[in-house]
């Protein structure tokens, strides 16, 4: 030891093997993209299948101009405006207007959010876990780890964009020309890395992976609304809609008029804020955020002593989203009924397919598709009850169900808790989404149906919904294995309620759906008998669920 | 000692015997004999895999035994399971935490539902353990929930703390204040029953030990009588030649090296041999003489050493392994085991 020469020792490295903040960012990439290469493989397939999917599916629906021309006019109403965009080429509605006015708000979304989480994945939630303390110990430069992951998530965005234009110029047999395609997914993709690159901004500001993620969301949130409210105000977009980035892609005008200019807007602003997240990560330490994470509650709210009060604390925040999102989304649906003859009436005129599902009577057309909305409506709702019923089984086998049945706390009790959470927040989601289509008509002056029809509505779902509840439970209570094989049921329901008509089936087959027993909405009576039976089941369901959790082990880690 | 008559005269606090589960074709527990008394503090050692946890889930109600009678203080662990819970408190080996509740919130929600929750002994406990109550339980590293449920244990007041490996994650000065409360609540009357394979941990505050291996109790009984069963260490330095002692009967693994004029010797002594040894050493010329009664570790590799210079219990690895980490270092290895 004594003979190794201390001069080395003490010697500085020579600048060139001093590295950089930036060494090892080269296989950094690597090991994220073989990390990631299963779920990035994934979006890219479903992002160019979606862009392929929506090109086909205009082209082919909406094949004559009189059918486009029906759908733009829906696309002029708030509602249409909320979901798509600013209104390019309404006049001429071709399939390349219809793809760029009403596809690049969700393309963006859904980049956006493999954006945001692919940076957080690979930066804050990799800091949080303590995984990259072993990787920042390694010969790897300070800002090595948020620049592979910003360098990854470059490189994915364009592979998603070249192969998504491809693929809409080769659906469209070249109909939709590449240069205005690639428009189209550029611009897009550009949009959701200022997503991107606000998430990297927000994994320097917040100590939690959590909170990026959220913050950065809460982001794009607020960039979807100002571009709505922006594009409300005037076709086109006023100037309020140039405040968000989804503008930016919208506004290049591509199949319509198209200009490039909108895209630097969005690439100055990448650069800006990936400038501001190096600086921050400059001047923080490892581990830590520029503000600290805020404090909870030290002692519990009075309210917090029975499983009754944590089961509706654990589930009331995904209530709350459910409510506000569906609850959105129902009201801006039904905002578009007095539109409805003339938009589907085109397409069920020339299309034998959507005749079977709107049924052939002209007349009865809005309400055949108030039908099916309730119907989505009422599967949402079941989803919605499967998701907090399976939540027992994530607390069996998180193993929190321990420490709960070590308290003087009856297994029933317990579970008695979790369902009736549940099942409340299900009926509560149910007349959320009712009524927001109720008020959705109202307020355009659709008054064919009265609040008391939609009230029926409720009560008739009510109990075919808590069946998917009580069948749930009680695969839970029985055969905790299978407790997610009430999505098959969802799923024959979501087939038989929209198909069923199509495939000549057996009788029997569709009384298997427990929405085959509820009343066809605004049209058909209610059937005590059927509503009794539902009832009679869904109770059974449930007592059979608390019959077999008393009597099983329970299974944890 | 501690326990009030009344106590003393009642059933034991937890009393198993012959209890059996099996969880398809693989038989954790094997006929498992366990008995805690009233105010006792007893030690239930064994590697991960030996069933200390099944045993413990069997005594909470969460599982059902296959066979055997099981009493927990004084009633059916199953059929009465939310009046005996009233009177225990029970800190896992893994602490799982509801995601969106503060520590504080955890430790009052499982206080409350327990009975009478106490605010300033929350505040004492949480000043103790050092822990932050206003985080989310999800930003808690292992060691921080285990504290939330240690808290929640020592603030309850309960007749029996069940305790599976509850210092697992913690840093050696959280240890030391983990067994100053054990010690309290013993000076209470009140029982515990402490699953480990930490052996200093259960060394310092137990009165009864019982191992398992396989499902089945191999040892039990008080550290002393424990100890009468194996072998002291001695080491000695003697003027006189030590070879006369390398033949006596009960002198294991003898050791001499030369030592000034003389020798220095170290050897293993089985305890019903030590007279026999102290008389032959006395006419050695005895220079400086040490006796060491046999630590837990000695008694615990009795019963896995072998285990572990074979390789393989029919359990599969992991058990030896585990068994072989604790006894090098003490260290916990829980974390490794899951």
């Amino acid at each position: 030891m004594s003979t190794a020469p201390v001069t080395r020792a003490v010697a500085t490295a020579p600048p060139d093997e001093r590295g950089s903040t930036l060494t090892g960012t080269g296989s950094l990439v690597r090991f994220i993209l073989r990390r990631d290469r299963l779920r990035l493989g994934v979006w890219t397939a479903s992002m160019v299948l979606f862009y392929a999917y929506f090109t086909a599916a205009l082209d082919t629906v909406f094949a004559d101009q009189a059918a486009r021309q029906g759908r733009a006019a829906v696309m002029e109403t708030p509602a249409g405006i909320v979901m798509a965009g600013p209104g390019y080429g309404l006049d001429d509605y071709t399939t390349g207007a219809a793809m760029a006015n009403e596809g690049i708000t969700w393309v963006v979304l859904a980049l956006a959010i493999l954006s945001i989480l692919l940076v957080v994945r690979h930066t804050r939630a990799e800091e949080e876990s303590g995984r990259s303390e072993l990787v920042r110990a390694a010969v790897v430069g300070r800002h090595a780890p948020a620049v592979a992951a910003v360098i990854t998530l470059l490189v994915v965005n364009a592979v998603i964009a070249l192969l998504s234009a491809l693929a809409m110029t080769g659906v469209s047999e070249g109909e939709l020309d590449l240069t205005n395609a690639l428009a189209m997914t550029v611009g897009s993709g550009l949009s959701a890395l200022v997503f991107g690159a606000v998430a990297v901004v927000m994994c320097q500001i917040t100590e939690h992976a959590r909170a990026a993620t959220g913050a950065s969301l809460a982001v794009f949130a607020v960039a979807f609304v100002v571009r709505a409210v922006g594009d409300m105000q005037q076709q086109g977009g006023s100037a309020l809609s140039w405040f968000s980035p989804i503008a930016w892609a919208q506004q290049m005008r591509a199949f319509v008029d198209l200009r490039w200019w909108p895209a630097a807007l969005s690439v100055v602003t990448i650069v800006v804020l990936l400038w501001l997240g190096a600086v921050l990560a400059s001047r923080r330490d490892f581990g830590g955020g520029m503000i600290a994470s805020r404090g909870g509650r030290a002692d519990a709210r009075a309210s917090l002593r029975g499983p009754f009060a944590l089961a509706w604390v654990q589930q009331r925040t995904a209530l709350l989203w459910s409510c506000l999102g569906l609850g959105l989304m129902w009201y801006a649906s039904g905002t578009l009924m007095p539109e409805i003859d003339t938009m589907i009436g085109e397409v069920v005129e020339s299309n034998p397919v959507a005749q079977q599902v709107f049924g052939a009577d002209p007349t009865a057309l809005s309400l055949n598709f108030l039908g099916i909305m309730i119907l989505y409506a009422a599967l949402c709702c079941a989803a919605y009850a499967i998701v907090m019923a399976v939540r027992p089984k994530v607390e069996e086998s998180s193993g929190r169900i321990e420490l709960a049945l070590s308290l003087p706390l009856s297994r029933s009790h317990w579970l008695g808790a979790q369902l009736l959470v549940a099942g409340l927040g299900t009926l509560v989601l149910l007349a959320v989404s009712v009524y927001a289509m109720w008020a959705g008509a109202v307020s355009v002056g659709w008054e064919d149906q009265s609040f008391g029809d939609y009230t029926k509505v409720v009560v008739t779902h009510l109990p075919a919904l808590l069946m998917y509840l009580g069948l749930t439970a009680a695969l839970f209570a029985w055969v905790p294995r299978a407790t997610g094989l009430g999505w098959v049921l969802i799923a024959y329901t979501f087939v038989i309620g929209m198909f069923g008509d199509l495939f000549d089936l057996p009788r029997w087959t569709s009384r298997i759906s427990p929405f085959s027993w509820v009343p066809t909405p605004f049209v058909e009576t209610a059937q005590a008998g059927d509503l009794i039976g539902l009832w009679a089941v869904a109770i059974a369901l449930f007592a059979v669920a608390f019959v077999g959790f008393r009597r099983r082990d329970l299974v944890t880690n | 000692m501690t326990t009030t008559p009344e106590r003393a005269l009642s059933a034991p606090a937890i009393d198993i015997h012959g209890l059996r589960k099996a969880f398809g074709p693989v038989q954790a527990l094997d006929g498992l004999d366990l008995t805690v008394q009233h105010g006792q503090v007893a030690g239930f050692l064994g590697p991960n895999g030996a069933g200390k946890s099944t045993t413990i889930r069997v005594l909470l109600g969460l599982l059902r035994s296959d066979s055997g009678t099981v009493q927990l203080l004084g009633g059916d662990p199953w059929a009465d399971a939310v009046a005996l819970h009233r009177r225990l408190a029970y800190v896992p080996g893994d602490v799982s935490l509801w995601p969106n509740l503060t520590g504080g919130e955890a430790i009052d929600y499982l206080t409350r539902l327990r009975g009478r929750p106490d605010k300033r002994r929350k505040a004492e406990l949480l000043e103790r353990f050092q822990l932050d109550p206003t985080k989310k339980a999800r930003t808690y590293s292992k060691g921080n929930r285990q504290k939330v449920a240690l808290v929640a244990a020592f603030a309850s007041e309960v007749d029996l703390l069940v305790l599976d490996e509850p210092t697992s994650g913690l840093d050696p000065l959280m240890e030391a204040v983990f067994t100053d409360y054990t010690r309290e609540a013993k000076a209470l009357g009140t029982s515990v029953l402490l699953s480990s394979h930490i052996l200093h941990e259960v060394e310092k505050v137990c009165d009864t030990v019982t191992i398992i291996r396989g499902g089945r109790a191999v040892e039990s009984g008080t550290l002393e009588e424990l100890r009468h069963l194996t072998r002291s260490n001695v080491t000695a330095v003697l003027a006189a030649d030590p070879g006369a002692l390398r033949t006596m009967p009960g002198v294991h693994n003898m050791v001499a090296e030369p030592n000034g004029g003389g020798a220095r010797v170290t050897f293993d002594v089985d305890n019903d041999s030590i007279g026999a040894v102290l008389t032959a050493l006395s006419g050695l010329d005895v220079r400086s003489f040490t006796a060491a009664p046999p630590s837990l570790e000695e008694l615990f590799m009795r019963h896995y050493g072998d285990e572990n210079a074979a390789g393989s219990t029919g359990r599969g690895g992991s058990d030896t392994a585990i068994g072989r980490h604790a006894l090098s270092d003490g260290a916990d290895t829980a974390a490794s085991a899951r």
